[in-house]
């Protein structure tokens, strides 16, 4: 199937080849980082977590976001869903890989990464985050090829795929949990340590993974013959709607606990974020922004009048991605660091090594779902506007031939 | 010859060892000896701890000796960027190092009193529950040891140390090493390191670096378990502090303030 | 068959390129050399008899690592009942201190990598 992908328009090759060159750019990146070490990022001894750590969270969510298509189609046969959740599952896929991608460029000994597996600990949450993440994986290649197959052949999906699928949703909630769980154990980090960080991590999960899949299935429509009509993207964005809500309603919960407490500890990271500690403001703007487009986000979307509107529901969609993406993406792992435990602000700023790699990976993410989601249109026979029957009787001559 | 001569030297100095030993360091028949040297006789304990008299140390301000000590006997690089820093053992404030222990009427002098810092080597570590490779553990004498062979600088131990003493190579540290020691290896870039307690000083039955540097005896090791140490001694009769009590990792460094 | 030329012509010079290791080393007289390795002990015995040494030693030092790190253990008893401590450094480069005529001239001729021991542990002479 996946020869599918190799056949497209000159816009399809243009942006695989714009995708290979940022790849390729990422690659020359981080091959100098392997030859230096890791001080080519804008890490240090106190803020030794950073901007590929932030990726590798948010895109976690990303990943444990397809669950909010396959549960509501296979759990209660909703069958509007029907079109999106091998996209879902796509998207997921590429989200852990990028995840496995983001942990493998911040490893100091990278090749010693076997030693995970080589020396099994149960008691350390990266040892599950593995678990979780590789099964994940597993689950959503196997479910993506087996349902994919079927529909090429026309038939349903052979029964014993059910079971997998129904564990994926559980298990796509635990991918999420477990990776809070990284963060929510720890003593010595005051900001992460919060029984609520899990829950917010799964509300801004499901907020923003349905967020991204409105914005793709509205560029895919727009490039393709793909349309899965009105009524998924309204639920979508009903779905995104509620968790957003929920998002909102727990950060406003922290906000409440860290300044009606007034511990300064709790208070200081808030204070880094927010107004600024020491004189470091580097992530002030930043954050506000994000609080900005979260509550322009939320108008938009509860409002039934200017979500049912598709291109105010895109901007809005764009929204909760930007805004949530700052969120874990810039603000919450640094914020865990700032102050150190010795009560000292150390400027962090990701270098253009760092932003380079990460587009790598990010590029690398692109390109998987490029090529699957390829894959999957020509097999519908959605691809192109005009193209299409050309290409039909081209399959029909290759098979005959 | 030499066989003769390295046997007859064993032999003279295990016995020596567990005679006067035994009153020194305590019972040490049931403990897996950390053997050094065939030469020499291992420093033994259960639970290795440190009492640090910051009275003693605030007595030679500007004294680096035991930072000094430690950083040359480990190879432990000098960084100019402070981006890069890697340190075993150093100097904060009292401010610092015991925060929410201080006051606005705080004892004279109390704020700007130099606190000797280093891992804790605590009983209940935060960083060894996170290591998902087990390069650091808690073995059973109480030392809280780094295998820089299998780490993989992943850095959660970095983010789990509540206290800061952990560092971590951002690039090769080699050329930024004034004098190598050539009995102890260096690092290399991507690997975690931190103060490890002088182990194979130990071995040799020496005590740690710091220890022995410092001039006004500030610093003293000792096995806990030992109700004759002075380690024991010193908290019988002084009130002593640790950093981040209510934590609940259970720090092995005791400070008289 | 459809492209012969081609074909067979891109297949004798991906074998060309694939043997060229062979070929280059024949023409340029590299294969003659053998390594010499050069002793400056006078010890007669390593830590183990020599044929165990040749084939394994990277075993020993692995098993010497997980002792001397993990175990706390630092004593090895030879063959011979002698005793000695378990270390790269101070041990085994106390009497081999000849890295470049003895580790390497194995080393480097069968390419089986330059260990990264080397990234950590200190070779003599080569100290500031």
């Amino acid at each position: 199937m996946i020869e599918k992908a190799l056949i497209g328009d000159k816009k399809y090759y243009g942006w695989v080849a714009f995708l290979l060159a940022v790849i390729g750019v990422g690659f020359i990146f981080y091959l100098r980082q392997l030859n230096y070490g890791l001080g080519m990022t804008g890490l240090s001894r106190d803020v030794s977590w950073g901007f590929y750590i932030a990726q590798f969270t948010f895109l976690v969510g990303v990943a444990a976001s397809a669950v909010m298509v396959v549960l509501p189609y296979y759990l209660h046969n909703y069958k509007a869903f029907g079109k999106l959740t091998i996209l879902g599952e796509f998207l997921a896929i590429g989200s852990v890989i990028m995840c496995m991608l983001f942990i493998f460029v911040d490893l100091g000994q990278p090749f010693r990464g076997a030693n995970i597996v080589l020396h099994p600990t149960p008691h350390s949450l990266m040892f599950w985050d593995m678990i979780a993440l590789g099964g994940y994986l597993l689950l959503n290649v196997l479910i993506s090829r087996i349902t994919l197959d079927a529909e090429r052949k026309g038939i349903a999906p052979p029964k014993w795929i059910k079971p997998f699928i129904i564990i994926s949703i559980p298990w796509a909630i635990s991918i999420h949990t477990v990776t809070a769980f990284l963060y929510s154990g720890l003593a010595a980090r005051s900001f992460w340590m919060t029984a609520v960080l899990a829950p917010r991590f799964l509300a801004s999960a499901f907020a923003s993974g349905p967020a991204i899949l409105i914005i793709m299935v509205m560029l895919i429509r727009k490039f393709t013959r793909f349309d899965p009509g009105k009524e998924p993207i309204q639920k979508l964005a009903v779905i995104a709607t509620y968790a957003m809500c929920v998002n909102i309603f727990l950060v406003l919960m922290e906000v409440f606990t860290v300044f009606y407490s007034d511990i300064p500890e709790h208070l200081h990271h808030f204070q880094f974020l927010f107004v600024g500690l020491e004189g470091n403001t580097t992530l002030v703007p930043w954050m506000w922004t994000s609080v900005v487009l979260a509550i322009f986000a939320i108008i938009l979307l509860v409002n039934p009048k200017t979500r049912r509107n598709e291109s105010i529901l895109a901007v809005a969609s764009v929204a909760v991605f930007v805004s949530i993406w700052i969120d874990k993406g810039l603000g919450m792992v640094v914020a865990g660091f700032q102050p150190s435990p010795l009560g000292k602000v150390t400027q962090y700023w990701p270098t253009w090594t760092e932003f380079f790699i990460s587009m790598g990976v990010y590029g690398i993410g692109a390109f998987l779902v490029t090529i699957f989601y390829k894959m999957t249109l020509s097999l519908r026979g959605e691809t192109g506007k005009k193209e299409k029957i050309e290409e039909v009787a081209k399959e029909a001559n290759t098979i005959a031939g | 010859m030499g066989l003769d001569r390295r046997k007859f030297l064993t032999i003279a100095g295990i016995t020596a060892a567990t005679t006067i030993g035994k009153k020194v360091i305590g019972d040490t028949t049931d403990v897996e000896p950390a053997t050094g040297l065939p030469q020499e006789t291992p420093l033994v304990g259960h639970r290795w701890a440190m009492v640090i008299d910051t009275r003693k140390c605030r007595e030679k301000s500007g004294c680096t000796k035991c930072i000094d000590a430690c950083h040359a006997a480990h190879n432990v690089p000098q960084f100019d960027n402070p981006k890069d820093e890697v340190k075993w053992i150093w100097k904060e404030h009292y401010k610092e190092a015991f925060p929410q222990q201080e006051h606005e009427h705080i004892k004279e002098g109390l704020l700007e009193m130099p606190a000797i810092v280093m891992c804790n080597h605590c009983d209940n570590p935060p960083c060894v529950k996170v290591c998902p490779t087990q390069s650091t553990w808690k073995r059973n004498d109480g030392i809280v040891m780094m295998d820089m062979h299998r780490c993989i600088g992943c850095r959660y131990c970095v983010a789990a140390c509540p206290y800061g003493s952990r560092s971590f190579n951002w690039r090769d540290p080699r050329p930024f090493i004034d004098k190598t020691n050539p009995e102890y290896p260096t690092r290399t870039r991507g690997v975690v390191e931190k103060c490890n307690f002088c182990a194979e000083r130990l071995a040799q039955g020496l005590p740690p670096a710091c220890v022995e540097a410092c001039e006004e005896k500030a610093l003293v090791f000792g096995d806990l378990e030992d109700p004759e140490s002075e380690v024991r001694a010193l908290l019988r009769e002084n009130y002593a502090i640790r950093r981040k009590p209510s934590l609940g990792t259970n720090p092995e460094i005791y400070y008289i303030v | 068959m459809h492209d012969a030329g081609k074909i067979i012509g891109g297949l004798i010079i991906f074998l060309a390129l694939i043997t060229s290791p062979i070929w280059y080393n024949l023409a340029s007289g590299k294969a003659d050399y053998t390594p010499e390795l050069k002793y400056v002990t006078d010890e007669t015995q390593c830590v183990m008899p020599t044929e165990y040494m040749k084939t394994r030693h990277m075993d020993l030092l692995n098993d010497w690592r997980n002792a001397v790190v993990r175990d706390g253990i630092r004593i090895h008893t030879s063959h011979e009942g002698r005793k000695f401590n378990m270390s790269l450094t101070n041990t085994c480069m106390d009497c081999h201190s000849n890295k470049a005529d003895f580790c390497d001239q194995c080393h480097d001729y069968s390419a089986v990598g330059q260990p990264n021991c080397w990234d950590c542990h200190i070779v003599p002479g080569e100290v500031q």
